[in-house]
């Protein structure tokens, strides 16, 4: 017995959602007193912090590609070469594209998209949002192998202080029958992406046109946020798609979010409405938005976010 | 061209969320149900968008109860050859998928087409599952999807990015947002929708890995803090001090 965890990495980099994942896998394999082996596709330098985040174990394998037949083969013999009954993966593309075809091969009940370590004072139940962050759901999950994705930025890291042993590994995968055949990259300001990032600062059509996202990005730049926007945004093409966040976009769920002239449409709250602390600077006071805020301010933009710029400056240079 | 869509019911947008007493069923009193935006905006309209160049069948699938009506017939309005229920409760993830799976095996689709997600469960799970138990790949979260002779051709936004793939046909695919635009029925359709076929056909045996233990609602937000406009600079040190998140 055993929890096997999959760590996705880029270039040798584990992002903050693999580490979150291995942590949950290693915390519930104390709980329940086993072990937790990680698995990687591609080289990595030493266990990569894998240790530090608690997996005892690395497997590394040489699989190019992201064919989801050939990752599910990978991570099935995996499983069956540790003896695992709990397979871990966190709630990203290959999460996405894995995690529902090993359920689906093993009959394991899945819980997608957890946000909290499993209870298993009786039972084992693991908790999830549902209705677009609008509710949460108890899964009880009642099959032996269980497969769970843990929700980017909802669990959190605990540092063992270990060193993973790591040891290479390889499978039959048989054939792809997917290949990337180009990949186009979109600029990406500071780098930092979307749905991992901590600080995101968010603005709509109060911004009243592209030329002025100038001021939104220095603030971005100076809280060291990334930047996102609202539909309508994207849809007329004032920011590219990739920043749009809301139920037709991308989910997220930051430390701070800064929604500045974005009214706050139900369609908009449901892909961000996890986000710890919401601060909305719009200047209609009746905006939606307001009722979900944490902190408000009532005014035009264009006067607040200097302001905001001056004092986040000031505040990273007495730091 | 023959082509496989996943239509699930999902509640209206703004319906509110409620649960039935013993909080293990969502309450569906007063709740409009319609297609699931994924499915249809996406999945549904590329997929008719696809039969008009390159010929060929749309149907339908849903899993549930008589109830489903209503939405299967939207489906068929908008311009869905025929449909079909698998007359089952939609139980968990996996038992749904194994429904699918069991309707379109051996019957020789070119592509399953699903929403990424639906909006109530937000799972992104059956496609994949569907996917696996035929023993076909699967392309999730694609933003556009054409046909280059055996191959779909695909994007998907990654982070930074936009990647295109090829995958081999048949193939199972999850539509997001971009893969085509929302279409209205017309009244012809409407009217065509209501004597199109819509087959029922019974469960197949599958078992559920997993049950709803409980619904809750997330804790309420406490009161917006106002900070008068003149004094935003304040709000970074309260974001320090007080929220503690810089």
């Amino acid at each position: 017995m055993a929890i096997l965890v999959f760590a996705d990495q880029h270039n040798g980099t584990f992002p903050k959602s693999s580490l979150e994942a291995v942590s949950y896998a290693a915390r519930l394999a104390q709980t329940t007193g086993t072990t937790c082996t990680a698995l990687t596709t591609g080289p990595v330098e030493g266990d990569g912090g894998l240790g530090q985040a608690g997996a005892s174990r690395l497997l590394v394998t040489d699989l190019k590609g992201q064919d989801s037949q050939q990752l599910t083969r990978l991570v099935l013999a995996a499983a069956e070469k540790e003896a695992a009954h709990i397979i871990i993966f966190s709630h990203d593309l290959m999460g996405k594209l894995v995690a529902p075809r090993v359920a689906a091969r093993l009959g394991a009940g899945m819980v997608s998209g957890a946000t909290a370590l499993p209870d298993v004072s009786s039972g084992f139940v693991v908790r999830r949002n549902v209705f677009s962050g609008k509710a949460i759901a108890d899964i009880r999950v009642d099959t032996e192998k269980k497969v769970i994705t843990v929700t980017p930025n909802s669990v959190g890291i605990v540092m063992t202080g270990g060193a993973a042993q790591v040891e290479s590994f390889s499978a039959d995968l048989g054939e792809a029958r997917t290949h990337v055949r180009e990949t186009r990259t979109e600029s990406n300001e500071h780098g930092i992406p979307l749905p991992e990032a901590d600080l995101v600062v968010s603005a709509g059509r109060g911004l009243k046109g592209p030329e002025h996202w100038g001021i939104i990005e220095e603030l971005a730049r100076e809280l060291g946020a990334a930047t996102a926007c609202s539909r309508p945004v994207s849809d007329i093409g004032w920011r590219p798609h990739h920043e749009h966040v809301g139920q037709t976009g991308i989910t997220i769920r930051p430390n701070l979010y800064i929604a500045i002239g974005i009214s706050g449409a139900i369609q908009h709250l449901a892909g961000v409405n996890g986000s710890k602390t919401i601060v909305v600077v719009n200047k209609d006071p009746e905006a939606p938005f307001f009722k979900a805020a944490d902190y408000g301010i009532v005014g035009d933009a264009f006067e607040v976010i200097p302001r905001l710029i001056e004092a986040a400056r000031q505040f990273k240079s007495a730091r | 061209m023959k082509i496989l869509v996943c239509v699930s019911k999902a509640p209206d947008t703004t319906s509110r969320i409620a649960f039935n007493a013993d909080q293990t069923a969502f309450d569906e009193n007063g709740v409009q149900f319609i297609v699931n935006p994924y499915d249809e905006w996406y999945g549904l309209v590329r997929a008719l968008e696809l039969k008009e160049t390159l010929g060929g069948t749309v149907t339908t699938i849903s899993v549930g109860g008589a109830d489903y009506e209503p939405v299967i017939r939207k489906a068929l309005a908008i311009g869905a050859d025929d449909a079909v229920r698998v007359d089952a409760p939609e139980s968990d993830a996996l038992y749904v998928a194994s429904q699918i799976a069991a309707y379109a095996r051996g019957k020789g689709f070119d592509i399953i087409l699903c929403g990424k997600e639906t909006i109530s469960f937000n799972g992104s799970v059956v496609p994949g599952m569907v996917a696996e138990l035929l023993d076909l790949p699967y392309v999730p979260l694609a933003t556009k999807l054409d046909i280059d002779g055996q191959s779909a051709v695909l994007e998907r936004e990654v982070s930074g990015g936009v990647e295109v793939i090829e995958a081999k046909l048949p193939v199972v695919i999850s539509a997001a947002k971009g893969m085509a635009e929302q279409r209205i029925p017309n009244m012809r359709g409407i009217m065509a929708a209501r004597t199109k076929p819509l087959e029922t056909v019974a469960a197949a045996d599958a078992s559920v890995t997993t049950a709803i233990k409980a619904y809750s609602m997330p804790p309420a937000k406490g009161a917006c803090r106002y900070i008068e406009p003149e004094q935003a600079g304040d709000l970074i040190r309260i974001l320090h001090e007080e929220a503690k998140v810089i």
